[in-house]
């Protein structure tokens, strides 16, 4: 239990300062690594409570993907010479002591309601996904996930596809003078039009161009 | 306080929250930064669905988070397509900049 606590009061700031060195730091690409950073924490967090399957998860998908997507679009940008100086810039500081104060507001109700909040000592769960202790988590969610789930499960592979179709048409660009196969024209290509027989006549020679 | 409960979950959950939000208040200069501080505020809705999860005994809330999951990747696909596309027409993603739709 000690190490449990110890555990988390190490990854818990970890992950709080790595949020706000995300915010904070003038550099972009600092700020990228920073949120990777907090993520992975995190997830060890998940790991350490108990939910490993979505505490790796998060690595993949986060770590993996998600994070390498925005080194992309931020080394692709070339945001490099206008770098985030939030509090430097001169004339619009006067937003910094606003945004400071909405969000310390907003941090004492959430700790006002997570302070006075209890749930009842005899709250069921829903019955069909109550956590089973003998089998792994990953066990547990696979069973839940392709029965009770599987609507919203193909519902979220859905969302996915249009993301990265979405995504696909919102950064292609045509360029001209670029030779690209026609796929249409190429099938409905037919011999009889492409091929054509010609009768040469002796001393007169063929016109090629018609 | 060396007793983990579910509280220090929600308390981490809500510094993450707070952090995001004034993360978006903050920052005028670079809108990617804000693409980061909304993953932040996801990423704290995740830790509180996962610890009510792990502290009520009760599967939904981590199988709600993977779909949280799945739309943060989707939402983030979506955003920097949307800041490609927009640097390639005005070659500048300062926020203050961004102001063609004021009309």
């Amino acid at each position: 239990m000690i190490a449990h606590s110890v555990f988390f009061y190490i990854f818990s700031l970890i992950a709080t300062v790595a949020a706000i060195m995300v915010t904070v730091s003038k550099n972009t690409v600092h700020s990228v690594f920073f949120l990777i950073l907090c993520f992975i924490s995190v997830s060890f967090l998940f790991i350490i409570i108990g939910a490993e399957f979505l505490g790796m998860m998060m690595l993949i998908v986060y770590v993996g993907a998600v994070a390498v997507l925005f080194l992309f679009v931020v080394m692709m940008l070339n945001v490099a010479q206008q770098k985030n100086q939030w509090f430097s810039s001169s004339g619009s500081s006067k937003h910094i002591p606003i945004s400071l104060i909405i969000g310390v507001i907003i941090f004492f109700e959430l700790i006002i309601v997570v302070g006075t909040w209890k749930y009842k000592p005899d709250l069921l769960p829903s019955l069909s996904s109550t956590m089973n202790q003998n089998i792994s988590n990953t066990h547990a969610i696979g069973s839940v996930l392709y029965t009770d789930y599987i609507h919203v499960f193909q519902l979220s592979g859905m969302i996915l596809l249009v993301a990265m179709v979405g995504a696909i048409v919102l950064t292609f660009r045509n360029r001209s003078g670029l030779k690209k196969q026609s796929y249409f024209n190429q099938i409905s290509r037919e011999s009889t039009e492409s091929i054509e027989l010609v009768d040469v006549k002796s001393n007169e020679g063929v016109k090629i161009d018609d | 306080m060396i007793e983990i409960g579910l509280g220090h979950y929600l308390t981490l959950g809500a510094i993450i929250f707070s952090i995001g939000v004034v993360g978006i208040f903050l920052n005028r200069k670079n809108i990617i930064v804000i693409l980061m501080s909304i993953e932040l505020i996801l990423l704290s809705v995740n830790i509180n669905l996962v610890s009510f999860s792990i502290f009520i005994n009760d599967l939904t809330g981590q199988i709600f988070a993977l779909f949280i999951l799945t739309v943060a990747a989707a939402e983030a696909a979506i955003g920097l397509a949307i800041i490609v596309a927009y640097y390639r027409n005005s070659s500048s993603i300062d926020v203050e900049k961004i102001d063609s739709l004021k009309g």
